[in-house]
Parts: C-alpha cells; structure tokens; sequence
C-alpha cells in the first residue's frame, strides 16, 4: 500500500523561521513554549498525503484575471504571470501536484470579509487560485500584482507586495505555505514577517525573479518563482 | 534568468524554500466559505466522510487557544487520516465516500471552533503496509522490522497554520476511549505521561452523535505536543 522505504531530508528548522520571532508581534503568544517533540522514525502518516489528480477544477482556476468577475470586466492592476517549477532537494521535478495561492488586490486589500483597509476591492478581482503542476513539474498562474498594505504590528508596518503560496508535495510531510515577493521591492528588508528569518539566502528562496522572456509583449509581464520541497530519500539498510 | 535557488548549495542538496505565516487572511485562498467568498464547484473541505462511507461516523471539534487563553479566530487545519479499515486512501476525490485528507477553519463565527466530519480511524501499521494486501517478510525479525510492524492507535495527523504561527505545527489527534490501543502506539507512549493528555480527544455524545473534542493549546499550560518529522 505505502512505500515503506520512504523517507525526507530532515527539515532544517535553523533555515526556516522559528516558532517565536517577536518582531512578529502575533508570533509571541502562537508560539509553543514546548520543544517540539521530534520523530525518530517517520511513521506512515508522516510519509503518505494526498495527492489532487482526481480534483475537479474549473478551467480558469489558475487565471485570476478571468476567474473571479466571469467575463464581466477585467481587474485593474498590472497584468502578470506567475510561474516556475516545484522540484524537491536533489532538483527531481515533484509533478501533478497541487499549488494554492491567494493575494491581494492591486491597491492591496483582500477579498475578506475582515479585511477594512480603505483601499478599495476590485468588482473584477478575487485573488485566489490553483493548479496542479504539469509532467515536469511546471506550474502557472495569471494574475495581478498585488499592492503592498499596512498592517498593525509596529506604528508604521507595511507588508511587501506578496502572493501567498501553498504546496502539498509527495507527503504531509514536504506540505509548506511560504510567500513570494518580488524582486527589487524595498519593502522586504523592513518587514517583520520576512525578518523572522535569520539567513538572507533564505528569504532569497521567496523572491521572485522577474523573467522577461517568459513575459508577453503588450499584454503582461512573467515572475519565476520555482519552490523546493523536501527531498525524498529511500531509507536503504533500515530493515536489514 | 538564474534563479537564486536553483542551483545544489551544499552537499548537492537545494535547501528547502522557507516558510512564512499563513497570514490573516489564509482562508480566501484555501477556505473560501469561511472567507465568506463564493466557492468553486470543488472545494477541499470538511466533510471526509460521507454518509455513505464504511466506519463509525464522528464529528471532530476543537478550539485553538493561544499563550493568552484567547481563542485564535483565523487558525486553518489540515487533517489527513487513514480509513476505517487503517487505510491511508491518497487519491482525493469527492465522488468517493472517504477522503483521507480534510481542511477545516476557525472563524469568528461557530464559537471559533474548527469541525470534521470524519469516520474514525483504524489502527495503522507504523510502515503503513497492509496486512491484507500488503507483504510482510516473515524472515524478517529483528527490532526495526518489529517495530514497523506495530500498530499505532487510531488518530488523525493535524496541521495547524495561522498568523503568527511562521511554520505550521504539526500534532496528531487521537481518542480518549482507545485505552488500549493509545498505551500501547508506539508514538504516544513515548511522550511523557504529562503532555500525552493533550493530544487525546474527549468523547461527547448528543442526539446519537459521536462528537470528539480537542483544543489544541499553541502555548503555556497544557501546551499541545506539536512533532517535528
């Protein structure tokens, strides 16, 4: 049923950010005091997940431009596409699997029924999206580039332009939720939640990289953004 | 372009992308009902189990409670357990009577509890293989072989994302009247006796309904075990 010689690269939690980063005012009191308690052996529930083939999505689920006012309009903003590649740490491709984001608009306020800020919603505009990538891995979205937005946490914070990114993997155990944000923005350095990592090249594996050649002349720009998800290991000699 | 990642850093491995917070608004994208946003003809959600899945048929409830002992009203989950028969099913489809895998929101509605509609659990063997289906070597039988041959209590794998939390928490859900079988899982029994109780559910019945609750505690006293793997 499952393969039981499976396992994934240990998750470097020096790399990711930590549980508690108070300069994330939210993370202070979201934080487990605990140590986490760690597996020494993967069970099956930790190396088996869902896997979204059998998902039956409409035909403009990744197309944020056209799936939200159905044909009534289009969104205002800059038109651009998001794309790259899910691969895992040995670059394997991790192909048909599911990648979920959601944004703001272009003057960066959500589609959400507790989102207040004064900028505007778009009539044209949702902000959600998802797709399965393709044989190799590839995945694709068309959207709007979303706007920064303020948000309470020091007098004066702004989050970066950003769109939320959601990937499941071969496992519950590669699943991750991160963020892309674009390359160049002087916001990212100031922001909190950015800075709950410690290693500059981590917060470099969420940029995403304007890709001119992957644009469409007169009609939208592209940005790259390619996710790795843990690698996966054959566990050779366990049993033996 | 180069990508900034996209070449092997160290010891031939690409690290891992990083991960950030859900954020406030996590729900519009993976929760849209509870976002209050029109959904998709297919939604991830909820109901694992349908009426007509084999299985004892439960609702699993919960609150999630953060370091101040207020209720976290924007925490998103993420459940993934194996079948009545102890079975991981992966392939998601909703034209089947069970799925293993379910999402599920608190809100400022509902009392800010998270709800499934699940069936309960069988027991899994710790390498997941099934015993009727699945081959086991017989020769086989040293420790680890033993070990991967036990079976764990029934329980429910929940991931828990939200502000403020920069990388989900993962924790596991099992039930308070699987004595037996939660002495013996050889997950549970390794934690200590005094923070083993928070990741076992209490059992509610109402109307004939079999009703599960656990709140998951993300700090201070009865702090929730969460798992690194």
């Amino acid at each position: 049923m499952q393969d039981a010689n499976k396992r994934f690269v240990e998750r470097d939690r020096n790399w990711h950010p930590p549980a508690y980063a108070p300069g994330y005012k939210t993370s202070v009191a979201r934080s487990p005091r605990q140590a986490l308690v760690s597996m020494q052996h993967a069970t099956a529930s930790e190396l088996t997940g869902p896997n979204f083939r059998g998902l039956r999505m409409g035909p403009h689920d990744n197309d944020l431009l056209l799936n939200f006012s159905q044909g009534q309009g289009l969104p205002v903003g800059e038109r651009m596409i998001m794309f790259g590649r899910v691969v895992d740490q040995f670059g394997k491709p991790v192909p048909h699997t599911l990648v979920e984001m959601w944004q703001a608009n272009a003057g960066g306020r959500y589609r959400h029924r507790n989102d207040n800020y004064l900028a505007p919603l778009d009539p044209h505009f949702g902000g959600v999206g998802r797709t399965l990538t393709d044989d190799q891995g590839w995945y694709r979205f068309r959207t709007i580039k979303p706007g920064p937005y303020p948000w309470p946490n020091d007098v004066n914070s702004w989050r970066p332009s950003h769109i939320h990114v959601s990937v499941m993997g071969p496992a519950i155990s590669t699943r991750l939720i991160t963020q892309m944000y674009f390359e160049g923005d002087p916001l990212i350095p100031l922001c909190p939640i950015v800075n709950t990592l410690k290693d500059p090249d981590a917060v470099e594996t969420m940029v995403g990289r304007l890709d001119m050649a992957r644009s469409r002349p007169m009609d939208c720009l592209a940005y790259r953004f390619d996710l790795v998800v843990r690698g996966e290991l054959q566990t050779y000699f366990e049993n033996q | 372009m180069k990508q900034p990642n996209s070449q092997p850093a160290s010891e031939l491995m690409l690290r891992e992308t990083a991960s950030q917070t859900a954020g406030p608004y996590v729900h519009i994208g993976l929760a849209l009902a509870a976002a209050g946003n029109p959904t998709r003809d297919e939604e991830i959600w909820n109901e694992m189990a349908k009426p007509e899945a084999e299985g004892e048929h439960i609702e699993v409830v919960g609150t999630v409670i953060d370091g101040n002992g207020d209720l976290v009203r924007d925490a998103f989950i993420e459940a993934w357990q194996a079948d009545s028969q102890g079975v991981y099913q992966p392939a998601f489809d909703l034209e089947k009577p069970f799925n293993s895998f379910g999402r599920t929101a608190t809100t400022f509605e509902h009392g800010s509890e998270w709800t499934l509609k699940t069936v309960k659990p069988g027991r899994v063997r710790v390498d997941g293989i099934d015993e009727e289906h699945g081959a086991i070597d017989d020769k086989d039988s040293d420790l680890a072989s033993a070990r991967s041959a036990l079976k764990m209590a029934p329980h429910i794998n929940l991931a828990i994302f939200a502000r403020g939390v920069n990388i989900h928490l993962q924790t596991r859900l099992y039930f308070e009247d699987e004595v037996e079988a939660n002495a013996e899982c050889p997950v549970l029994s390794r934690l200590e006796p005094s923070r083993r109780d928070t990741l076992i559910a209490t059992r509610e019945e109402e109307e004939g309904k079999v009703r599960y609750r656990l709140d998951i505690r993300l700090q201070g006293e009865g702090e929730t075990v969460f798992f690194d793997f």
